[in-house]
């Protein structure tokens, strides 16, 4: 008779076959190849450098620019490509910042207004965020930028809106605050007006903790300090700030505030498409709360605003914060499209930079860094705030 | 006996609701609703009046039949368009025959393609155009009801599909001189083409890639982790700047044209994204499964294939389809390079001084040729989730 049993496996297992020996054999393998292919890719380079005549080393960016800017803080062609590039930076952040600011705006208001019970209101959402969000991005630049902006009147011909907005072919004119002398006072009012705030939110705060009801903690300290601001406003001898209203000199306009042709187009054209999907973000974050919670709500006796403001939007928030922070990633590595219309961001200045000195891979490195740091800023303040928002453990 | 007429004199509410009772339900059921729908109906009143005055009378909408071909194929030359037309006849047999077998949503696919063909076959193109339109008609119908009820022949259609796809490349680019350059590829066929390769190429790298990011072995899930997070951090185009002027620095005496430069670029740039997503779906899988999956003896890979990402994909369907979109928009990119794609064409006959100050109805053209097709993926995707029950379990 046979034996059947399983043969019992006698001594050591045998080294291809032990799996801790096996997980470190694959990594090395892995990282084997990995670096074999960056050396390739290195030796590469160094041959095709050679080949252009070009040494890897950023003394480029000390040398004269040479080449205007047409947009940005003060800059003159004689200055260097680092002022140059800081330049464009400083451009990507403006419009990424403004942009998010008015597609959170826009996204906000269709997203609730695709909630409406009024089926029209809803419908024209629906058709908003349908309409924006399955078009290309850059084809909307180019919209804005060709069909609309491009085709505004000439400056003989500005509209003119509230007496002190100017629109014209050579971009949109807006009164810009200049302070005065009175701005130190004003401000002296503003610190009183936010220490009594504090005071009146802590005092509330308390307050509302003896009874043990929900509450608007901020009832009492918000109207407080802007009256104080109020206030200090009127009692500033010559008010903390006068409007510099643009006006029409010879050919252009001076004064005031001016967003260039190609910037108001890839703000529009950003906080629009971006706007489109920020609106079905806040919609699923809104309707993922269940109805019982409303319902639960209605029946403890809250009222609609204690409602949205205790009950749906502290369940809300922490569903719409992680897909928003994408999307303002999404916004700000959108405005490099602005290359297409010749607003000077970080890519196009780079571009530039690169047909001029030929130094293609310092130069991308730094685009890229840029990037990377203005996205890891973002998650990391984003990640925080989810953070904070979720400190009461759900 | 009392008991049935009794039941039988109840009916169903009525489901439909005379208009006016809708109009009140909908439109005026409380009294800032009655403000709000008077004052949105005189906006839309004005807004329609300048859009559809501006649309019959000033626009000048005869750039779009004067350049069609030009939007459909780009510079593709004329005496090889046969070779696009072969292309959509594979296409128009494959799907045909999915319709046939698989039925339900294929089949409203292969009906609504069967009339896009039908429509253009009874548009005023040239005789030839015409007849190619009317054979793709027949080509559909004939492969919808050859395909009729042939369950049988499933796998078979799934490997058509999957070689299919090499077929076309080898069909449009043809071989050699003879052939077409794929610097002559343009308009909505580039288009297509760089969207699709991105598709069928990412999704895979995606899929590993996210397999490589959940992976026990740190120096695999380090790599992984930081090449994602590099892509996902920077901006598409200067990915596509790079594919185009450091691969000639970094791999001299290759010869890439600029066609696959870009597909590469927005290939590996999309499989970041689609990591991100198939990781979602992973993470949502409970360890129960992975240890069921080893207790009945299944190894690494078989787990993955048979059991993980089966159920880890069909929960991120939305999330897969959404890139795919976002890919087929952003193809759009490559006309910033200079290819000529459906948006680089646009550009091109705005350019045109024939066409002079036409760019509202240039670009309005291109813009609802997207719209149709990106919101067609997201229809679809819609019908799959709800064939597939997702988010029912």
């Amino acid at each position: 008779m046979e034996n059947n049993s399983p043969k019992v496996v006698s001594g050591k297992i045998p080294f291809w076959r032990d799996i801790r020996v096996l997980r470190i054999l694959f990594q090395v393998i892995f990282l084997l190849g990995v670096i074999l292919l960056l050396v390739i890719l290195y030796t590469n380079m160094l041959k095709g450098l050679r080949g252009l005549g070009l040494t890897l080393n950023l003394d480029f960016l000390q040398d004269e620019a040479g080449f205007d800017i047409s947009e940005g803080i003060p800059y003159e062609p004689s200055d260097v490509y680092l002022k140059a590039f800081w330049v464009g930076i400083l451009n990507t952040l403006k419009v990424s910042v403004i942009g998010i600011v008015c597609a959170t705006l826009l996204g906000l208001f269709f997203g609730i207004a695709r909630l409406s019970s009024n089926w029209l209101i809803r419908t024209i959402a629906t058709a908003y965020v349908e309409c924006f969000r399955n078009i290309p991005l850059l084809l909307q630049i180019l919209f804005w930028y060709t069909a609309v902006v491009g085709q505004l009147p000439r400056v003989r011909e500005s509209i003119a809106l509230f007496g002190g907005v100017f629109i014209n072919n050579r971009g949109i004119y807006l009164p810009s605050p200049e302070p005065t002398s009175g701005l130190g006072i004003w401000l002296g009012f503003l610190g009183v007006g936010l220490l009594l705030a504090v005071v009146l939110y802590v005092v509330r705060w308390r307050k509302l903790q003896q009874l043990d009801r929900p509450g608007f903690r901020a009832k009492w300290a918000l109207p407080a300090f802007l009256i104080v601001a109020l206030c200090g406003w009127f009692l500033t001898p010559g008010r903390p700030f006068t409007l510099d209203l643009p006006v029409l000199q010879g050919f252009n306009f001076k004064g005031g505030m001016r967003f260039s042709p190609e910037f108001s187009a890839l703000l529009i054209a950003l906080s629009v498409y971006t706007g489109a999907f920020i609106a079905e973000i806040v919609r699923s974050g809104i309707q993922s709360v269940v109805k019982g919670q409303r319902e639960a709500a209605k029946a403890v006796g809250l009222n609609e605003s204690q409602t949205l403001r205790l009950i749906v939007l502290p369940q809300s928030i922490p569903i719409i914060v992680p897909p928003l922070t994408s999307q303002y990633l999404n916004l700000t590595k959108n405005s490099s499209l602005a290359v297409a219309i010749g607003f000077p961001d970080l890519v196009s200045v780079g571009n530039t930079m690169m047909t001029q000195t030929g130094q293609s891979i310092p130069v991308f490195a730094m685009i890229m860094t840029s990037y990377l740091v203005m996205s890891l800023t973002t998650s990391a303040a984003m990640n925080w705030y989810n953070r904070w928002i979720n400190r009461v453990g759900r | 006996m009392e008991e049935r007429e009794f039941t039988q004199e109840m009916k169903p509410p009525a489901h439909t609701k005379s208009p006016a009772r809708w109009l009140k339900d909908n439109l005026f059921n409380t009294w800032y609703n009655v403000l709000l729908s008077c004052l949105v109906l005189v906006v839309l009143f004005f807004v329609f009046k300048v859009l559809l005055t501006w649309a019959f009378t000033e626009a000048k909408w005869g750039v779009i039949p004067a350049n069609l071909q030009l939007f459909g194929v780009g510079s593709y030359p004329r005496e090889q368009i046969w070779r696009v037309w072969s292309v959509i006849y594979i296409f128009c047999v494959l799907v045909g025959l999915s319709a046939g077998i698989w039925g339900a949503l294929t089949l409203r696919f292969a009906l609504v393609l069967g009339g896009i063909w039908f429509i253009g076959a009874l548009s005023p193109f040239e005789l030839s155009t015409r007849g190619w339109f009317l054979g793709a008609v027949a080509t559909t119908v004939v492969s919808l009801l050859l395909g009729r009820g042939r369950t049988n022949l499933r796998p078979w259609i799934l490997g058509g599909w999957l070689l299919s796809f090499p077929l076309i490349m080898i069909v449009l680019r043809g071989f050699g001189e003879n052939g077409v350059l794929t610097s002559n590829w343009g308009g909505l066929l580039l288009t297509l083409i760089l969207a699709v390769v991105g598709i069928v190429v990412s999704f895979p790298l995606g899929v590993f890639l996210a397999l490589c990011r959940q992976s026990d072995l740190p120096a695999i899930r380090w790599i992984s982790t930081a090449y994602i997070e590099a892509v996902r951090g920077v901006p598409l185009i200067t990915i596509l700047f790079m594919g185009n002027i450091l691969v000639p620095i970094f791999m001299p005496g290759l010869d890439i044209n600029q066609v696959l430069r870009m597909m590469l670029g927005i290939t590996f740039f999309s499989a970041a994204y689609m990591a991100e997503n198939v990781r979602g779906g992973l993470q949502g899988i409970p360890r129960g499964q992975h240890e069921a999956a080893q207790a009945v003896g299944l190894n690494y890979v078989q787990t993955m294939l048979f059991i993980v990402l089966p159920q880890a994909l069909r929960s991120v369907i939305p999330a897969i389809v959404g890139q795919f979109i976002a890919l087929f928009k952003d193809t759009s990119l490559v006309a910033i390079i200079g290819l000529i794609d459906l948006l680089g064409v646009a550009r091109s006959v705005i350019a045109n001084p024939d066409w002079f100050g036409l760019q509202a109805e240039v670009y309005l053209f291109a813009a609802i040729i997207y719209f149709i097709f990106s919101y067609s993926m997201s229809y679809g995707s819609q019908e799959i989730e709800t064939a597939l029950g997702v988010g029912e379990h």
